[in-house]
């Protein structure tokens, strides 16, 4: 039988988030590739478990907080400095301190803003998305452990079952999208 | 809360404006048809718009980001009833959250640098807020001592609002288990903290009006405490600086009913603090030719209503249809530390008791 990636998959469904992390790491230890697992809350350590790299969403926010400071700045010093000069009590026409707030502002304005979306972009929200649910119960109590069938070539769905049942799964379904 | 609040704060200026339409390059520094005469950027009016704006923006997403995982918990749990407008609706409001342990990760990630950003923020808009007054030469508003004075009483009233809305909404929804006598206590000891600090900074405003020798200053604090609007100086006075000491008792602290009417009277107070400044200062001005007395007109005694007809209506609207305590969060520390199954057979747990018969 020839299957497809990301078609059809084996779920082992866990009740308890300190079960799982250890069934992570042992499904892992025996050559396994996990596809994703889905939790209710955020488990701590999870994403270590799993191999994943450290988010870079972090650098993105400062990158934008310094673009924000940028624009702010420049904004500023163009418009009160160079475009329309205003004589106010003999003063600087662009003197740095009280362009501060409004630079602070921006720039978390725009830090916040830019993350925000770079984290919608990259993790694939958007208010008409539909989202691909493996289990319905894995935004209530499970926790829901994919693994892709066509990946782990290797092993035959019994296998997989077995391995799961036997690192404290709860139950083990079996789902396949078209 | 502060979302709601906002925007009935913004209604004020908005209808202040009059034509509002004009209000958008008064306010913004958009390209407009006066040769692009720009918004002055030297003005605390204008640092005000920003942190205000970032103020709303960054408090909106912070606050819509962490019900995101719930309303995909609402999805789901509608998908299960086979409701599927409410599932798509809910689906709409999550953005489609699966709950995968990569988003999960960079959530956090999200969720830990929002409330960073927002700590500052919370600094910024009311330091800028307090600068409208302290940049002025108005007596009684030109005083360095804003900046701090104002975040602190920012804090005061705002614990004693949350405390307020909190404690019916507590009894209304049976959330006795989720927030304890604990988290009220917590809250009251902030109270006392904060409410001192403006103690404090209402006294120095008092000793330095007499030890700068400036008159003006001098007479605009004795019309506080002695002028026609005495009564408001020192109902202020009792509401925020007195009552919020009843709170060193620990009977009074861990009482709902005590809490529940010392936090109204702190926020009757923080209304009487923005009177004084407000009113008091404005009523005596350097020329006595313009020396009155306020007298709202119903028109400003609508617009008080319709603001705390629109704050109520949308908290209610807020509560009815969104989870007012955050539910992941609660699930994730759900367990208790002893319960936690860490390599559960290798666990030296001890041998448990047998006994005969």
């Amino acid at each position: 039988m020839t299957m497809n990636a990301d078609k059809h998959f084996i779920l082992g469904i866990f009740n308890d988030e300190d079960v799982l992390m250890d069934a992570v790491k042992k499904v892992r230890g025996s050559g396994i590739r996990i596809h994703e697992v889905f939790t209710p809350f955020p488990v701590h350590g999870l994403d270590e478990a799993l191999g994943y790299k450290r988010t870079r969403l972090p650098i993105a926010a400062f990158f934008f907080g310094l673009a924000g400071t940028a624009l702010a700045l420049v904004m500023q010093i163009w418009m009160l400095g160079y475009d329309w000069p205003m004589i106010i009590g003999g003063k600087n026409f662009a003197s740095l301190p009280p362009f501060i707030p409004v630079t602070f502002e921006l720039t978390v304005l725009l830090s916040a803003l830019g993350m925000v979306a770079t984290f919608l972009i990259v993790s694939d929200m958007k208010p008409y998305k539909k989202p691909r649910q493996f289990d319905v119960r894995s935004t209530d109590d499970k926790h829901v452990m994919a693994i892709d069938l066509a990946v782990n070539k290797g092993k035959s769905k019994d296998d997989l079952a077995r391995l799961l049942r036997d690192a404290g799964a709860e139950e083990v379904n079996e789902k396949n999208f078209d | 809360m502060t979302i709601f609040a906002v925007i009935c704060a913004a209604s004020f200026p908005l209808v202040h404006m009059g034509r509002l339409w004009l209000g958008f390059y008064w306010a913004l520094p958009l390209p407009n048809a006066f040769g692009s005469l720009w918004v002055n950027f030297n003005s605390p009016l204008l640092w005000d718009v920003f942190a205000i704006s970032t103020y709303f923006t960054v408090s909106l997403v912070f606050w819509y980001m962490g019900l995101i995982p719930d309303f995909a918990t609402i999805r789901d749990r509608a998908i299960r009833q086979g409701a599927t407008t409410r599932a798509a609706i809910y689906n709409a409001l999550s953005f489609g959250w699966e709950g995968g342990a990569r988003t999960w990760m960079r959530y956090e990630s999200v969720a830990l640098i929002l409330a960073g950003l927002s700590t500052p923020l919370v600094l910024s808009v009311h330091t800028i807020v307090s600068f409208d007054f302290a940049t002025s030469v108005v007596p009684g508003w030109h005083t360095t001592i804003f900046p701090p004075y104002f975040v602190s009483g920012a804090i005061f009233s705002g614990f004693a609002m949350v405390l307020t809305l909190l404690l019916i909404t507590r009894k209304v929804f049976k959330l006795e288990d989720y927030i304890t006598i604990c988290h009220i206590e917590l809250m009251n000891i902030i109270i006392i903290i904060t409410g001192s600090i403006v103690g404090i900074a209402y006294i120095t405003e008092l000793f330095i009006a007499w030890y700068s020798g400036v008159e003006y200053e001098g007479y605009a604090f004795y019309n506080r405490i002695q002028g026609p609007y005495a009564w408001a100086y020192w109902s202020m006075m009792t509401c925020n600086v007195i009552s919020p000491q009843l709170f060193w008792i620990k009977k009074i602290r861990t009482s709902i009913a005590a809490t529940f009417i010392l936090s109204i009277i702190v926020n009757i107070g923080m209304w009487f603090e923005r009177f004084v400044i407000i009113v008091i200062s404005l009523h005596r001005d350097y020329l006595p030719s313009s020396w009155t007395m306020f007298h709202p007109t119903l028109y400003d005694v609508g617009e008080f209503i319709l603001t705390v007809g629109f704050f109520f209506t949308a908290f209610l609207l807020f509560a009815k249809f969104f989870p007012v305590i955050n539910m992941f969060e609660v699930k994730s520390i759900l367990k208790a530390h002893s319960e936690r199954v860490t390599h559960a057979e290798t666990a030296d747990k001890g041998v448990p008791v047998t006994t005969d018969k």
